[in-house]
């Protein structure tokens, strides 16, 4: 009997299954329509939705409707909402990373916001650059980030001018015997091409050519070209088999405390690192990371929090008015600094937070000169080959081989 | 839920005797008054689940899915009310289990191969269409920004669209689908802001009919003269501007009205291209036929490394099923020694592994490897860069996943040789077989019945252990020559960097590679389930 009653209560959840199977070849369109109105949906990650939801409920008093905010992990919220756009279940807008636009454009999963020039021009130029691709503008930005050189200063008082000032700084230190490390960044087993970015910029290197608009150009890969291999060459330098301040076991997950333990007296970080320096009780300091003595300036790449319109949203005049009249109010991008201290996008609101937090304004001003992070799709056949080049190189192996082959995989990806 | 044991015991109440029929309970007449009960809860539940999984699937127009549907309920009130189909009885739901969750997932996974779903390629044409004329509208360099107000002529919910519209110089205009009049401005009132708040002759919409009207909202567009139109900027603003883009059926292409450019449809590649063969982001689903398996065959970065991660793959399974052998079953025989005081409190330490969520443990262990800052290394006083080399990474792997696999193995033969009469090897010892003598022929051969369905398991588990590899070493470490082929690399952890480590997601090549590791994996569960087969026959 047991197996019985379980075998019809089971063919009854599979005959469900089968049926809601069916059901998602379904035309989506006409079930969006079928929705109730009147409630607008906002996909963001755990920290923001915190923030986010005075605002929308605010949002959703004053013009009647209910706004709701739910939570997906950051890690999952890219996917999530591309899935869920081509499954026409998806919400009316999402919060991410700018560079998630190239990938949501070719899914046609958003839709392009038309600002005014007055509001335009109320934001960084960087953050409206990193949000603008192939001419429109595609969100509206609300906070930047960028790495910076965050330094213990009992180890080390001064901002070192060059990597060779940092390096030979660090190293004096490490052979007193007063820290372990020269250097915290952050490299592990496969490299980490975000962190080391800026070095590879100052030593000459790049990743994509700009055309003439100054969109990246997927045709011209910078990895494998011989000023990427001269770029490796200085970054081996500093690996293991040089001065050691690059190392393979310093990795996302060790790196923090090591400099919050005191063990290195330089930091290469973003933003978020600061509130844990602070706890730690670390007397610090924040600069631009340095660059090679007779290099290139080091351009940190610069990521801006966007809010995305969703094309597939039943929602979409409501989600319009709230990207462009909610979030381009300075209150608001205060409230989600408050929960997540990244420089504010609107201007106005940075100058008001850098009043009471002067790390913010440095960290800006460290990032002036960066390079938005391209937001174009080829750049996710960049990151994992870039990476092991990288970590192959701080290992002691041959910068010309490790580059030529992390580029061809690249060319050969993006085809 | 017991009913049918009293059934089966027999019917009571001097009924005829009638050999016990597996099924019996289920057949008319001759269930209890509970089991019939259970059997009639059981079918409404199915019936109820029908009707709730056919409303949806009839508003969608779905007669396929109907049909399924309705098929399926049939079949289960046939089977269990009639009297004849007892085999089917217990058929049935293993069957439409295995359907659902094996048939339809592999013809799924094999359907998806032969096109190229995946990021860019992920709708239909249309919706490709309507995407590059949405993301094509652009403001009108002299656009005016005005102040909205959506109303309608009459009725809120169906009247013809209207924009209220102020401009910057406070002009109050009133835009409809034929252009735009100038209103009398004691004709409406408005907001400091200069936004209308009311107006003779038009219903105001608020933002609950506003959002019922949403997409009729955003593709409306108030002709403006100059071929360009008013369009809404969310609830309260509007701007002039026009999609550039548009698609026209004859050339079966999109034209792009300010750069005359023209992007022709190729509906092989299921993508837009112009002359010089550059695409528009947006492509659509299309069918490719076999070019997903081409491309694993004759791609020499996929078939050329393929052999040696194979060889590796069929090392890390094997090796990892020995060594979880050899240590469960040790320790499985070391427990097993009554002389050994607080066997409880050994077996218990000895599971706990298995009581551990795998994910944390391994990235635990991954660190407890590292080279400088490593447990291991600091406790062992040694300088080995585990997870840099290929051997000395694909050994950590193997001793972490040897220890996250063992408890369960040491489970298992603890409770298979629990189950073994000590008399056996008794007999065997009196009939003078030393200790290894006995174990290795008495005790186990019987324990290899138990233990091959768990081993031949254990080995498909982690012919495809994505998890282990992916969070100790991400399949590092990699050759400086080759980025895409780690020294760890299972054959799904290499397949899952192709396919959605570079261009984003490629369903349609992620599932051409599943295809192929579906034939491996079957191959080998095939022949080491016969084999196994042989063993019961010895036993």
């Amino acid at each position: 009997m047991k197996i019985r009653s379980a075998g019809v209560f089971a063919s009854a959840t599979v005959l469900t299954l089968v049926a809601t199977a069916c059901g998602g070849g379904g035309d989506s369109g006409e079930a969006a329509q079928e929705e109730p109105s009147g409630t607008m949906v906002i996909w963001a990650d755990d920290i923001r939705t915190k923030a986010l939801l005075p605002f929308a409920e605010e949002f959703g008093e004053a013009h009647g409707i209910q706004v709701e905010v739910e939570t997906i992990p950051n890690e999952d919220l890219e996917s999530n909402f591309v899935t869920a756009h081509q499954a026409g279940s998806g919400p009316d807008i999402v919060v991410g990373a700018h560079d998630w636009t190239g990938n949501f454009v070719q899914n046609g999963a958003i839709d392009p916001v038309q600002l005014p020039e007055d509001k335009v021009a109320a934001f960084n130029e960087t953050a409206i650059e990193a949000v603008t691709y192939n001419g429109q503008l595609y969100g509206v930005p609300y906070a930047t980030e960028n790495l910076v050189l965050i330094r213990n200063t009992e180890l080390a008082p001064e901002a070192p001018s060059s990597v060779e000032e940092l390096v030979e700084t660090g190293a004096a230190l490490k052979d007193e015997g007063e820290v372990e490390e020269i250097l915290g960044l952050q490299v592990g087993q496969e490299g980490d091409p975000y962190h080391i970015y800026p070095f590879y910029t100052s030593a000459g290197g790049y990743l994509f050519g700009q055309d003439d608009k100054g969109d990246y150009d997927p045709s011209d890969v910078g990895v494998g070209t011989p000023e990427s291999v001269a770029a490796f060459e200085r970054i081996a330098e500093l690996g293991e088999k040089g001065e050691g301040a690059l190392k393979r076991s310093i990795d996302s997950q060790n790196v923090a405390s090591l400099f919050q333990d005191g063990k290195t007296p330089f930091f290469i970080t973003g933003p978020w690192s600061i509130p844990d320096v602070k706890t730690a009780g670390i007397d610090y300091e924040i600069s631009a990371i340095p660059g090679f003595e007779d290099g290139e300036e080091a351009r940190p790449f610069v990521g801006v929090q966007t809010f995305y319109v969703a094309a597939g949203g039943a929602n979409k005049v409501l989600a319009q008015e709230f990207v462009t009249n909610y979030v381009t109010d300075p209150e608001l991008a205060i409230a989600l600094y408050e929960e997540d201290p990244r420089p504010p996008a609107l201007t106005a609101a940075l100058e008001q937070v850098s009043q009471s937090d002067p790390d913010l304004a440095k960290v800006t001003e460290a990032g002036a000169n960066g390079d938005p992070l391209p937001a174009i799709p080829q750049m996710a056949a960049i990151w994992d080959p870039f990476g092991k080049a990288e970590a192959a190189v701080i290992s002691g192996e041959d910068p010309e081989e490790a580059v030529t082959a992390a580029g061809k995989a690249i060319t050969d990806q993006i085809g | 839920m017991f009913a049918d044991r009293r059934n089966g015991a027999g019917a009571p109440g001097g009924a005829p005797a009638r050999p016990p029929l597996p099924g019996g309970a289920l057949a008319p007449r001759s269930g209890s008054l509970a089991g019939q009960m259970v059997k009639i809860g059981m079918l409404g539940l199915t019936t109820a689940l029908a009707v709730w999984a056919a409303f949806p699937l009839y508003s969608a127009g779905n007669w396929i899915g109907i049909g399924v549907v309705a098929a399926v309920t049939t079949l289960l009130f046939y089977v269990y009310l009639s009297p004849r189909a007892i085999p089917a009885k217990y058929l049935v739901p293993g069957t439409l289990l295995l359907v659902a969750f094996q048939i339809l997932p592999v013809l799924y996974t094999v359907s998806t191969s032969i096109t190229n779903f995946g990021d860019g390629h992920r709708g239909s044409k249309e919706e490709a269409i309507a995407s590059i004329e949405a993301s094509s509208v652009v403001r009108a360099a002299d656009s005016v920004d005005y102040r909205l107000t959506v109303a309608a002529v009459g009725d809120p919910a169906t009247g013809d669209l209207v924009f209220l519209l102020t401009d910057p110089e406070g002009r109050v205009q009133a835009g409809d689908a034929d252009g735009l009049t100038e209103l009398a401005p004691d004709a409406v009132t408005t907001d400091p802001s200069g936004r209308i708040t009311e107006a003779e002759g038009y219903t105001l919409l608020g933002a609950a009919e506003v959002s019922a009207r949403s997409a009729e909202i955003t593709a409306f567009a108030v002709p403006s003269g100059d071929g360009s139109g008013i369009r809404s900027s969310g609830l309260s603003s509007a701007y002039e501007g026009d999609a550039t883009r548009a698609y026209d059926a004859d050339c079966d292409c999109i034209v792009d009205a300010a750069t005359g450019a023209r992007f022709t449809a190729d509906d092989e590649r299921g993508v837009f291209l112009d002359e010089s063969g550059e695409r528009l982001p947006q492509g659509w689903r299309v069918d490719v036929g076999w070019d997903n398996f081409a491309k694993v065959l004759t791609n020499p970065s996929v078939s050329g490394p393929f052999f040696g991660i194979l060889l590796w793959n069929l090392a890390f399974a094997a090796g990892t099923v020995l060594l979880v052998f050899v240590l469960g079953l040790g320790l499985a025989l070391l427990m097993h020694t009554d002389r050994l005081r607080g066997r409880r409190v050994y077996r218990v330490l000895l599971v706990l592994p298995y009581a551990m969520p795998s994910f944390a443990m391994l990235l635990l262990w991954r660190d407890m490897f590292n080279a400088d800052f490593g447990l291991v290394n600091r406790l062992l006083g040694l300088d080995v860069d585990w997870l840099g080399g290929e051997w000395t990474a694909r050994l950590a792997l193997l001793v972490v996943n040897a220890w996250l696999g063992y408890p369960y193995l040491f489970l298992v033969a603890t409770g298979a040789l629990q189950s073994i009469p000590r008399e056996l090897t008794q007999a065997a010892r009196l009939d003078g077989a030393g200790a290894w003598q006995s174990f290795r022929h008495v005790t186990l051969p019987l324990l290899m019945v138990a233990l091959t369905p768990i081993l031949v398991s254990t080995f498909s588990f982690n012919f495809n252990n994505f998890n282990a590899v992916y969070l100790m070493t991400g399949g590092g470490p990699f050759p400086p020559d080759n980025p895409m082929v780690g020294g760890t690399d299972l054959l799904i952890t290499y397949t899952y960097r192709l396919a959605f480590g570079g261009q984003g997601a490629q369903y349609g090549y992620a599932s051409a590679i599943s295809v192929f590791i579906f034939l491996i994996v079957a191959v080998i569960s095939v022949v080491s389930l016969r084999r196994s087969r042989s063993l019961e026959e010895t036993h």
